[in-house]
């Protein structure tokens, strides 16, 4: 057996989600009379929100063992704190 | 007494060799490979924040310089590829070889459109004066520095990380696409069976990764 056996998702069901959310958060950028800073928030909420559809459902992460999802989530606070490091350069 | 147990204890063999994940070894080389590359975007997203939020006034407001929804409609092709890429992979977990190398053939088709599209962008940026070394003097983006709608002063900054970043990306997608066009010349010739399908779920591995990639890059680019 190639890989872990497990039942498909529904992909068109994570794609039109993946798509619902591209079109809002382009409608947000441009039509949302809010703060720059909450808007910046919302957008990067919404990426994630996608970015984690694709990792989960089309990576198939939701169905890999605990040992995978493990090694695959280890390095992201590293790279979360590589960024929030050089954002403070910005807010001080 | 204490130094001859520690004796003893150097002198025991090496533990036995335990079994690794229960993956095979081109899933596991992929993960891997994909977890170098979270760290090179991440670098190059690093570096973008840095720039731009350290440079004096605004770079530029979504869709003044860059084509929002051109990229828009782009970044939603990049998504249908994705969507072809998983059914190729359902497709021969299931058995259906046919049904592989249509979804393949379909997912090559939506890649080379992206990177098609990207080319076109930047033909078309490059034609309006905005370069990676800056802008060019006379152009429609110097207008839009003269009507104070864009910070003249950053210079190329702006150029160069917008190059820099999408350009990886497009860099990446060729790739993928590459490498799609031999997983689906393999497929044609029957190379994956039901039993063992392993070139087709690790090339979706990243291609998925690069869909990924450009869901956070046209955020980060395009939209803030």
């Amino acid at each position: 057996m190639a890989t872990t056996a497990h039942k498909h998702p529904n992909y068109i069901l994570i794609w039109a989600y993946l798509f619902g959310l591209t079109v809002l958060e382009v409608l947000f950028a441009f039509e949302m009379p809010i703060s720059r800073n909450l808007k910046i928030l919302v957008l990067l909420g919404l990426a994630v929100w996608k970015a984690l559809l694709v990792a989960l459902y089309f990576m198939h992460l939701k169905f890999e063992s605990r040992h995978l999802r493990l090694m695959v989530l280890v390095p992201l606070p590293l790279a979360a704190i590589f960024i929030l490091a050089v954002i403070t350069e910005h807010i001080w | 007494m204490t130094h001859a147990t520690a004796t003893l204890d150097q002198m025991r063999p090496p533990a036995a060799a335990e079994p690794g994940l229960p993956i095979y070894n081109n899933k596991l080389g992929m993960w891997v490979f994909l977890a170098s590359e979270v760290m090179f975007f991440t670098g190059l997203i690093g570096a973008y924040v840095i720039l731009r939020f350290g440079a004096p006034g605004e770079w530029a407001k979504p869709n003044v310089v860059l084509n929002v929804p051109l990229t828009g409609v782009n970044t939603f092709i990049l998504i249908c590829s994705s969507v072809s890429m998983v059914k190729a992979f359902a497709a021969i977990a299931g058995g259906d070889r046919k049904g592989l190398s249509r979804w393949l053939l379909a997912t090559i088709l939506l890649g080379a459109t992206f990177v098609s599209i990207q080319g076109v962008e930047y033909w078309k940026l490059v034609h309006e004066g905005f370069t990676p070394a800056g802008y060019t003097d006379g152009s429609r983006i110097a207008e839009l520095v003269a009507q104070g709608k864009l910070v003249g002063a950053t210079g190329g900054l702006y150029g160069s990380t917008f190059f820099t970043m999408t350009g990886f990306h497009g860099f990446h997608v060729t790739c993928g696409v590459i490498s799609m066009i031999y997983v689906w010349l393999k497929s044609l010739r029957g190379g994956y069976t039901q039993q063992d399908y392993r070139g087709v779920e690790v090339i979706g591995l990243y291609w998925h990764f690069v869909d990924l990639v450009w869901i956070i890059l046209f955020t980060i680019v395009y939209l803030i």
